[in-house]
């Protein structure tokens, strides 16, 4: 079946800001969807609110509309742009829920637009609960005993028949929102609410708990003609219970018999014909451990992360032969890229196995509940490919960048066997390391068995790697035998070194007097059988090197590693663009990552494509192989910034900032004494170590002072300290781990935020815009909603200028710099300097059209500033438009975590609101974020600290004259109504009934306004309300400074369907147009106007 | 111990023994499947040949005797890049390397198998050797190698004597906690037979090395299956009046069956319908006057497309053969190839046209591989059917 030539134009939905279970992959399918349809002629319509993409570049797609996910701004531009395609299973959940939505509503059919791959109904027939459970019925599939319920009466009814333990599954949701297992009456009732608040259709599905069975996914594709394949098989580390996007994950499948194997793959095969599925789709199994039995759990008719997973791991690109059989094609008409000479109708064979890790967010969030269950905790993931397992699991074990590199950790190998134990049994992120340390004990596999129910399999490969790493450490001197059974597991020479007390030095030399090399082999679908040349490897120490180092000049680019709050996707977007910018240049663009869920991981994205860890070690091997020009550490995020030492020493040159200059804007007294020459103001501080000078500084310093880690990324640990108790408090928790470097205590001045990106070439330097950011100094960064322009006077601008040029000569910076600044007393201080490439640089260089990464990589390779038609000093200084970018926050998914904005930041993803006008861009903006705007006259609740209170008297004065009815806590209700602004008293909770809790619960209240009183220990009620309204779905805003934003869309009253959209291509010419005119003078914006007065 | 793989061609891959210490030489051979050691083993296909599994980890769940695919393991030799020693479990599950030395077959593991698979893909199937230990004499290890031959393995690995599967037999049994290890002294696999599957067809197979799982495939579609050695004469066979006559897989070079060939021709001749299976498919294509061609390193995996070409459709097949039917020289007033290789395009499927015979090249009971062509036992029954239809 050739191409359908019925369609010309398709547009492709994206999958939005980045939450947790919903990441980087869909950037992922995204960008190979819009490749393949360009490549097969058709006009691509993009439309994706996520400015972090690499799909929402300008050239990625005919017309690109970074625009908010709402099914009116959709409907406007499929009707303005005149698409006659739909093309939504490769945007995740959320593409698909559109889709269903547009479909559903006959708009779809009232235009006569397509909707490409699976039709509607397959898709319906996959996700909706009870027309699932019907169709494997007919084709006689087993289901869990289960059903759905609509409201939490039904819930109970269905689980005492089923019998408890029951899990708690909404429909329609991703990353399982809102579930939970509930071993009786009272949990059940818990999660019967949160799970039908987060269901998009109020529904849940109550199903018997199987605990204990194996979970196995398999990844299937189907085209139209009902030819069917599947790509890979995925097996659990842990039974079924823990999500699966929070399991360790290998592939292929290691415990099947062939009879189990095929069963299941039988089973998955009838499923996709029976949904009638056109592309890809997920079908995850319960097998039994050793009966025949097993139960499909579901399926997700669409990519998913499992599907990235499993391209990553295969090497067949499901994402491009999903849109080419959306588009017609049958397997068998599509080539297999990666050997270029046979057909996408074929299974991948591996002749090795990957292990996937999730990266979880909790050494971010101390507080948050560490159990894993069936709701998705993780930000991110790594995987590891090698020969053996315990290769796999070590890779994938340092790729997490968790200062682990093997089984051990400190604080288990502590633990009282009556302490480990619970950690055995209790499923969360430590879990594994708890079984290896009970295996180091000599707890048996059979007793960790019967706790646990990890597959035999698995503990015996831990138990290899347990005996591994005590013969390493009880090696006296180098033992040849042992040395290389330990490389051959994947030991580093760093961690051989630290188990057996010997020098890297002697452990590395040895190693390679023993011949023992790092051997690079190819992933290539098809385990040999082929010759391909998909330049995707990783290392073994085998015979042969599949490898060999060719004569081109080369480049190798360190990538980001895992997803994690702090250090999300934008980190990959500049690693890829520096990689293309190399391969423009001529050079052999070589990359080193080991996140599957990335556009820097497709085999096609750089010459050269290293998927290994990103430690020094494994660093080392791939320059060793490559011999590379020199290396560039300035995209790949802190990942990548804290190797440039390393990779400096091993004699590797730095293209761009070097080392040095790196330390010098990190270390704080070279620091010092840099703004010092230049004559830059910053907020006075100091470091410590102890708790006593950090009491001392903080009184020199006088409170607030923000106190933060040296050398972190994301705000990590970072907090405003307010008084001496909470200072001890601080102290005590930071230093439960060791701090390799001092703790940085400053001043905190309350200002305004301004940040720039900016390119250096030694000698000039070029802006191409100033940010601002709306909420006060004191939110992270990356939690403020981020205005550009910036509205400041012509003073203040040129300060920025000057600062940022002599900074970035100073600190000698070649390539990237980010800056961060505050104005108070209308004066400018610099809070922190970034040689590297940040958070909002995608942004930036979207909205303005510049290519930053590609200017800063030509830069670092030896181009001037000068040539290239940007010019250099501030690019777009009037310009007429506003581009705002908002965080978006998973707080839903994370129990316990507090959903207060401060200096630590807490967003998974960001989003933008274009527009010529300021309330239309930030309207966009708050919408794109999901923010559950309060319908005219609902309840908003009122909640602030005492020195909030006059502030918000204007702006409750506003809401209440927008029709909203406003309740407070009785210290905020009196202050408003002392100052004429209506407001009834709700209770708190131990004031008894109907308390603000009650309020949420009944409905009453559809907004919470709350900030965090400043001593912590009376905070915990705020804690509560806020966590509560979170959990049912109420917009939270815990700062005034973005209610201001929110009231101002309120009053503007817009609707989604009256925003105009703008393709990102004509909103950068529009930037390019009008970047020296001056500021429309009719829209003032008001953007911090309460501290700018 | 330490030992070493060397292959024909003088390249030499350390390693660890396990199973059998003995040395062996024998062809070497890889297979790209991620599941079924055990059925790859006891295939005898294999006889004569050393496996070389792609998929690095072997033995995971250990050996289950009651999935093998005959009752023995034919292979000559198991090599593999990590073998996973079976510790307590609790289906009694046998180690796989305890099941190499029971049936003294060598394995050697640590090797670098897909530097090996490559070297077999570019220079060809070729002859190895497994040593002994450390100590070799390559130049006299080479003209050892080099002088192997395996001929007519079929004549070795058939039955020796008819023996008949009641309709509804089964095996491929799993085994649950608590159930016994079978018996497994070179005796038959066990199986158990289901009362409600009533016989309807009655099925001639000649065992050139047969996989039990095409037993199972009839049995389960009631049919009742005589098993023949592979040189039983046609009027003895005929003589039972089958409905259907299977000619099933086997080992080596098709060439070397040529005693039998005139049995065969006698057999289709007869008008009983014929369905061929990979050697049996081989065989009809020599007696029809077609000619076979070694494979350069052959088709063995269970993940290779074929596609049927009159229904348009392709489908994944498990494939283990290192001969092929050149299709140039099947006369197509004789036969018209019905599928093909989507990846090579070579001949996968013929169906004859002046008598009742459809024979493929893969492997539709799968065992190891996937089920997706279980479709044409039902198509040889059918075919049965309405050849009854137009004889009443």
């Amino acid at each position: 079946m050739p191409k359908r030539t019925d369609i010309h134009k398709i547009m492709v939905i994206g999958s939005g800001p980045i939450v947790i279970g919903q990441a980087a992959e869909f950037d992922y399918a995204g960008t190979q969807a819009c490749r393949a349809l360009k490549a097969e002629g058709y006009e691509v319509i993009l439309v994706n609110s996520n400015p972090a993409t690499i799909m929402t570049d300008s050239n990625m797609a005919d017309k690109v509309f970074l625009e908010p996910l709402q099914t009116d701004v959709i409907k406007r531009i499929m009707l303005e742009e005149k698409v006659d395609g739909l093309l939504a299973t490769l945007g995740g959940q959320t593409g698909l829920n559109f889709a269903m939505e547009l479909d559903e509503c006959g708009f779809l059919a009232e235009h006569q637009i397509a909707m490409l791959g699976t039709p509607a109904a397959g898709i319906r027939m996959g996700e909706d609960r009870e027309e699932f459970r019907a169709a494997m019925l007919r084709i006689n599939e087993p289901c869990i005993p289960s059903g759905t319920a609509n409201n939490p009466e039904e819930c109970i009814r269905l689980a005492e028949e089923i019998g408890y333990p029951v899990i708690v599954r909404p429909a329609f949701t991703l990353g399982g929102t809102g579930g939970g297992i509930a071993a009786d009456e009272t949990a059940l009732r818990q999660f019967a609410a949160s799970g039908l608040a987060a269901s998009r259709v109020h529904q849940v599905l109550i199903e018997r708990s199987i605990a204990g069975w194996k979970e196995i996914e398999y990844e299937a594709v189907r085209d139209a003609k009902g030819n069917a394949i599947t790509i890979c098989s995925m097996e659990n580390f842990d039974p079924v219970g823990v999500h699966t996007g929070d399991s360790i994950v290998v592939a292929p499948a290691q415990t099947l018999t062939d009879m189990e194997y095929q069963k299941l793959r039988t089973a998955a095969l009838k499923i996709v014909a029976e949904l009638g599925i056109v592309g890809g789709c997920n079908v995850q199994f319960a097998q039994h451990p050793t009966q025949v039995d097993y139960a499909v759990i579901e399926v997700n008719p669409r990519l998913s992360r499992s599907s990235a997973l499993a391209s990553k791991a295969t090497g067949y690109p499901i994402a491009k032969v999903a849109t080419r059989i959306g588009v017609g094609y049958a397997l068998d008409e599509i080539p297999n890229e990666v050997t270029g000479t046979t057909f996408a109708s074929f299974e991948p064979a591996l002749d090795y196995i990957v292990t996937k890790i999730p990266k979880w967010p909790f050494d971010k969030f101390v507080k948050a509940r560490r159990t894993l269950g069936t709701q998705m905790k993780a930000t991110g993931e790594v995987m590891a490919i090698a020969n053996t397992f315990e290769a796999s699991l070590m890779k994938a074990i340092r790729s997490l960048e968790l200062n682990l590199m093997g089984l051990r950790v400190p604080l288990m190998m502590e633990m009282t066997d009556h302490d480990l134990w619970p950690r055995i049994k209790q499923a969360d992120d430590m879990r594994m390391f708890a079984v290896a340390e009970g295996l180091r004990r000599g707890f048996t596999i059979d007793e960790i068995y019967e706790k646990t129910l990890i597959d035999k399999f698995f503990l015996k490969k831990l138990v290899n790697i347990v005996n591994m790493e005590n013969a390493i450490s009880n090696m006296k001197v180098l033992d040849d035998t042992l040395l290389l059974a330990a490389v051959k597991m994947a030991f580093t020479d760093t961690w051989i070194a630290r188990l057996s007390g010997l020098t890297v030095e002697d452990v590395r030399s040895r190693r390679k007097e023993l011949g023992l090399i790092h051997t690079y082999k190819m992933v290539d679908t098809c385990a040999g059988e082929y010759r391909a040349v998909t330049p995707y490897f990783y290392s073994t120490f085998d015979m042969t090197n599949e490898a060999p180092r060719t004569d081109r000049k080369k480049v190798l680019v360190l990538g980001s590693g895992p997803i994690r709050i702090g250090q999300g996707i934008e980190f990959d977007y500049c690693s890829v663009h520096s990689v293309w910018a190399l391969r423009e240049m001529g050079y052999e663009a070589i990359i080193a990552n080991n996140n599957p869920e990335t556009v820097s991981t497709d085999y096609d994205t750089s010459d050269r494509l290293y998927f290994e860890p990103l430690t020094a070690d494994d660093v080392r091997a791939i320059i060793e192989n490559e011999q590379p020009e020199g290396a560039i550490c300035q995209f790949g995020g802190q990942t990548a910034i804290k190797l440039i030492k390393a990779v400096s020493d091993m004699g590797v040159k730095i293209f761009g900032t070097s080392a040095d200059g790196v330390d010098a804007a990190e270390d704080r007294k070279r620091f010092d004494a840099i703004l010092e020459t230049c004559q830059i103001k910053r907020p006075n501080g100091t470091t410590v170590k102890t708790a006593e000078d950090a009491l001392q500084a903080a009184s020199e310093l006088g409170y607030p002072v923000l106190v933060r880690p040296s050398y972190v990324l994301g705000g990590q640990g970072m907090a405003i300290v307010h008084n001496d108790g909470d200072m001890i408090e601080y102290m005590r928790i930071i230093n439960l781990v060791e701090q390799e470097n001092p703790i940085l205590v400053d001043k905190y001045l309350m200002g305004v935020e301004l940040e720039v990106d900016a390119v250096s070439d030694g000698h000039d330097i070029l802006i191409p815009g100033i940010m601002e950011h709306l909420e006060r100094a004191g939110v992270h960064s990356g939690d403020s909603i981020s205005i550009f322009p910036a509205y400041i006077s012509e003073r203040i601008r040129e300060i920025i200028i000057d600062y940022t040029r002599k900074l970035a000569v100073a600190l000698k910076v070649i390539g990237l710099l980010n800056i961060q600044f505050i104005l108070y007393n209308d004066d400018v201080y610099v809070i922190e300097v970034n040689p590297r490439s940040s958070r909002t640089v995608p942004y930036i260089s979207k909205v303005t059209g510049i290519p930053i990464v590609d200017l800063a990589t030509r830069v670092m390779m030896g181009a001037k500033l000068s040539e290239f038609e940007y010019g250099t000093g501030l690019y777009a200084r009037y310009p007429a438009v506003y581009a705002i970018k908002a965080p978006v926050f998973s707080f839903e998914k994370l129990h316990d975590v507090d959903t207060s904005l401060g200096p630590e930041m807490k967003s998974t993803g960001e989003v933008l609101g274009l527009s010529t006008t300021y309330s239309e861009a930030m309207y966009k903006a708050i919408l794109a974020s999901n923010f559950k705007f309060p319908p005219k006259g609902a309840g908003i609740l009122m909640t602030v600290r005492d020195s909030d209170k006059s502030d918000l008297v204007l702006l409750a004065d506003r809401l209440f004259n927008l029709g909203y009815e406003l309740y407070g806590t009785g210290g905020t209700a009196n202050y408003m109504n002392k100052h004429g602004v209506p407001c009834s008293i709700a209770r708190r909770v131990e004031e008894g009934h109907p308390s603000t809790i009650d309020m949420i619960d009944n409905g009453t209240v559809k907004m919470l306004i709350n900030t965090e009183n400043s001593n912590s220990n009376d905070d915990r009620e705020g804690f509560r309300l806020r966590r509560h309204a979170i959990e049912h779905g109420i917009a939270t805003i815990t700062s005034l400074d973005t209610l201001v934003a929110v009231v101002e869309c309120l009053e503007r009253d817009l609707k989604p369907g009256d925003l105009k959209p703008y393709e990102i291509s004509v909103f950068a010419d529009i930037v390019a147009q009008t970047r020296f005119n001056c500021l429309p003078l009719n829209e003032m914006p008001m953007q911090n106007d309460m501290l700018k007065k | 111990m330490k030992a070493y793989l060397i292959l024909d061609d003088g390249s030499v891959f350390p390693g660890e023994r396990f199973g059998s210490p003995k040395e062996v030489i024998c062809e070497m051979v890889f297979n790209t499947g991620l599941t079924g050691y055990l059925e790859l083993l006891t295939d005898a296909s294999y006889a004569g040949q050393g496996i070389i599994m792609a998929s690095p980890i072997i033995g995971n769940y250990g050996v289950f005797t009651e999935q093998s695919e005959s009752d023995r393991p034919w292979a000559d030799a198991l090599i593999v890049r990590d073998l996973t020693n079976l510790i307590g479990d609790v289906r009694d599950s046998e180690d796989l390397n305890d099941y190499l030395i029971r049936h003294d077959i060598p394995g050697i593991s640590g090797i670098d198998t897909r530097s090996l698979i490559l070297t077999l893909r570019e220079k060809g199937t070729m002859n190895g050797m497994i040593t002994v230990g450390t100590d070799y004499d390559l130049k006299a290890c080479l003209t050892r190698i080099h002088a192997y031959t395996n001929p007519c393995p079929v004549a070795r690995v058939s039955r020796k004597t008819a023996k008949t599967y009641e309709s509804g037999a089964f095996g491929r049994i799993n085994r649950e906690p608590g159930m016994s290890r079978p018996l497994d002294i070179l005796n038959e696999i066990p199986y158990e037979i289901d009362p409600a599957v009533t016989a309807k067809y009655k099925i001639a197979m000649l065992d050139f090395g047969l996989k039990q799982n095409i037993i199972w495939n009839l049995t389960r579609r009631n049919c009742e299956v005589t098993v023949y050695p592979w040189d039983t004469p046609a009027d003895v066979i005929l003589a039972a009046k089958p409905d259907g006559v299977m000619l099933s897989n086997g080992p080596g070079d098709p060439v070397d069956c040529e005693p039998i060939i005139p049995n065969i021709r006698a057999l289709y001749e007869s008008g009983v319908i014929v369905f061929g299976i990979c050697l049996g498919h081989q065989l009809v294509a020599l007696a029809t006057g077609a000619k076979t061609r070694k494979l350069k390193y052959g088709h063995r995996g269970i993940n290779h497309p074929v596609k049927d070409l009159a229904a348009d459709r392709v489908y994944i097949t498990s494939q283990n053969h290192g001969y092929v039917v050149i299709d140039e020289t099947v006369d197509n007033q004789v036969a018209e190839v019905s599928h093909v290789h989507v990846n090579d395009g070579s001949c996968e499927g013929l169906r004859y046209k002046q008598y009742p015979v459809f024979t493929v090249q893969y492997h539709p009971e799968g065992a190891p591989g996937p089920q997706d062509s279980e479709y044409l036992f039902d198509e040889f029954l059918s075919r049965i059917d309405q050849n009854r239809g137009q004889n009443r």
